[in-house]
């Protein structure tokens, strides 16, 4: 009833390509940006806000980097994580050792080094291709955390190897409440994803398709195939490298190395995955089903048996019913929840009267 | 002139390495019988090693003698093959590659779960009989330090992989295995039977992680950080090639040489731990080189 999309014609090419074609859609994401700008910060209790929204969107955030690279450009990456680690410390060492260094420009910057990381560690990717790559992106994962842990230089010589990281400040404004930095996450993931969406849907977007559906034809097409998986290495490893910064300064604030293990690297590609590859929204789905899924089964599970069953047997129920979510997940809906999405708009089109 | 005393040490070094590397190999063969298979990058490899000898250890903790013990867990561990076949891979034969990694990822945290609600948690003990300790008659005649129970994970080795290449070559089933390897639609439509051979090789995977995990669980003890092996078998089977047998033997050989020498004489120059990436590294360099593999079948891609 309120969602129609008949009499919505498309009369010229630029709204034949527009990001978001249907009114209703353009109304809901408003709506969402409102909400999330204006409503939540003022309205959501401080550990909603630090707790969960904070570390949600700069994972989200990462996970779309694991999607551009994943999804868009076909290339298997399990070394998420080892990019998350660079764009934390190096947006550490950065405002450390320069001075006056602002949080933004520290912010890109980390981006960037973590993007020239990526481009190095996807040099593979032009000799080999699906789970071979992803071992040998596993190298940069265990190498880059190893790096920081081993060289004092990364850490500043903490001696337990830890960092602490600094205020986030920009134009002279301290953000320290949850709710200020809750915004300042906020405004950074909207930026950076309004840009992965253009880029997705834009030339780079379809020459990452085309190699993704058959680099062979691609590269006969005319298309530089060292070029194109590089580029997406690289701009997959700035927002890994951005949402690594963030997480560690919104979120973590006291940083260890060990901090970005291979889990982290599963878990982004969880979310990747389960969000729905190749969507723009999948990865935010993702990144909040493998963010409250634990929470979610903590609180039951505290709930049901309370003190009786001792907490390792609660943790491994846990595990087994995280585990089997996944696979049920892969057998049903190997699309991810950003198609379940779609298939609830599907319906809700003919709502309440079906042709 | 190169001094004696330092060539021995070196070829302790290099053995020790080597027969570190029979363990990766042990590993490695159960991803590459499912995936000569099924072209499925069985994640859960690690955890079904894990799983396997918690179970073992469970079993003689129960009072069962060694013998029984052992067989109680083969039998589990077919079953277990079997039914994460039956349950999980066959529904989700003709997805895509991340689709199966993802799925046996998950299947990776079922496993360690499940060993760890039947089972606890605590580190456990496994004693084979075969102690620890260096062999004497190594250490008079030369002076070096070789574990007897590296020696006897060389040779549980050494007689899985007979035995599997027998099975390959030899059986009715192998030949069955191979043709399915080949390509699915032929072995069907030549009437063998795809899904029992895919019930075989899962079966198979689970009693060689049961051999692998004893002989880890007997090193490291019975504990959750036998699910790294997996990770470490990695770059052992891109070394190898994902399809060949000999492959991973000779890449696990290598790797694990090669990860102990680079410790003991590069190591000290970082502060140690290379080991941790040294394999992974050396499996970067090598597909550069070799992207197939050492044995591996050389990939033909036509647009």
């Amino acid at each position: 009833m309120i969602y129609r999309q008949a009499g919505q014609f498309r009369t010229s090419y630029a709204a034949d390509s527009r990001a978001i074609p249907f009114r209703e859609d353009r109304v809901a994401l408003a709506l969402i940006l409102i909400a999330a700008y204006f409503v939540i910060p003022f309205t959501a209790s401080d550990y909603w806000l630090s707790v969960i929204l904070v570390p949600w969107l700069a994972l989200s955030l990462v996970a779309t980097g694991q999607n551009i690279l994943m999804g868009y450009a076909g290339q298997h990456s399990l070394g998420s994580a080892g990019f998350m680690a660079v764009g934390a410390f190096a947006c550490y060492n950065l405002m450390l050792r320069i001075d006056g260094m602002p949080f933004l420009v520290a912010l890109i910057l980390s981006g960037v080094i973590a993007a020239l990381v990526g481009v190095v560690f996807g040099l593979p990717s032009l000799r080999v291709r699906g789970i071979y790559l992803a071992v040998a992106t596993l190298a940069a994962q265990f190498f880059i955390v190893w790096v920081i842990d081993k060289f004092g230089w990364f850490t500043n010589y903490d001696t337990s190897g830890i960092i602490t990281t600094q205020r986030m400040e920009i134009f002279g404004y301290r953000f320290t409440t949850p709710a200020e930095q809750y915004l300042i996450v906020l405004g950074i993931v909207t930026a950076l994803t309004w840009l992965a969406d253009n880029m997705a849907r834009g030339r780079t977007g379809r020459n990452w398709m085309a190699v993704r559906d058959m680099d062979v034809a691609a590269e006969v097409m005319g298309l530089s195939l060292l070029r194109t998986k590089l580029q997406a290495f690289a701009i997959s490893s700035f927002y890994c490298g951005v949402g690594g910064a963030l997480f560690a300064y919104a979120f973590l604030r006291s940083v260890e190395p060990t901090a970005f293990d291979i889990y982290l690297s599963f878990r982004v590609m969880f979310m990747a995955i389960i969000g729905g590859l190749a969507t723009t929204i999948g990865p935010f789905l993702g990144a909040a089903f493998i963010l409250l899924m634990p929470v979610f089964l903590n609180t039951t599970f505290q709930g049901l048996f309370g003190a009786a069953v001792d907490a390792t047997i609660i943790s491994a129920l846990e595990q087994v019913i995280f585990g089997v979510a996944i696979i049920l997940f892969m057998i049903f809906e190997p699309l991810g929840l950003a198609r379940l999405l779609q298939i609830a708009q599907d319906r809700l089109r003919q709502w309440p009267f079906k042709y | 002139m190169i001094d004696t005393v330092e060539l021995l040490f070196f070829l302790e070094v290099l053995i020790g390495g080597l027969l570190a590397g029979v363990m990766y190999s042990l590993v490695a063969l159960g991803f590459v019988l499912i995936y000569k298979a099924s072209r499925v990058f069985n994640f859960a490899q690690g955890a079904m090693v894990f799983f396997a000898v918690l179970s073992f250890v469970g079993f003689m903790e129960l009072g069962l003698p060694f013998w029984a013990a052992f067989l109680v867990t083969v039998a589990l561990m077919i079953l277990v093959g079997m039914t994460t076949e039956r349950l999980v891979l066959r529904q989700l034969v003709n997805q895509s590659d991340q689709t199966l990694l993802m799925a046996t990822i998950g299947l990776a945290f079922v496993f360690e779960g499940m060993g760890q609600l039947i089972w606890g948690v605590e580190v456990r003990r496994l004693d084979l009989g075969i102690p620890d300790v260096p062999l004497e008659w190594v250490l008079d005649s030369t002076g070096m330090f070789i574990s007897a129970l590296d020696i006897s994970a060389g040779v549980v080795a050494a007689v899985m992989v007979t035995v599997l290449a027998i099975l390959f070559s030899k059986t009715k089933i192998g030949l069955g295995l191979r043709a399915v390897a080949d390509g699915h639609a032929a072995a069907m439509s030549i009437g063998i039977p795809l899904k029992s051979i895919w019930m075989i090789v899962w079966a198979t995977a689970g009693v060689v992680a049961l051999v692998a995990g004893m002989m880890w669980g007997a090193r490291n003890g019975v504990q959750f950080a036998l699910v790294w092996l997996a990770l470490k078998a990695w770059p052992v089977l891109i070394i190898g090639g994902f399809t060949s047998v000999p492959g991973v033997i000779v890449a696990g050989l290598m790797v694990g040489a090669i990860e102990k020498v680079a410790e003991v004489y590069i190591g000290p120059a970082f502060g140690g731990g290379i080991e941790g990436w040294a394999p992974y590294m050396m499996a970067v360099v090598f597909l550069m080189f070799r992207p197939e593999g050492l044995f591996g079948e050389r990939m033909i891609r036509r647009v």
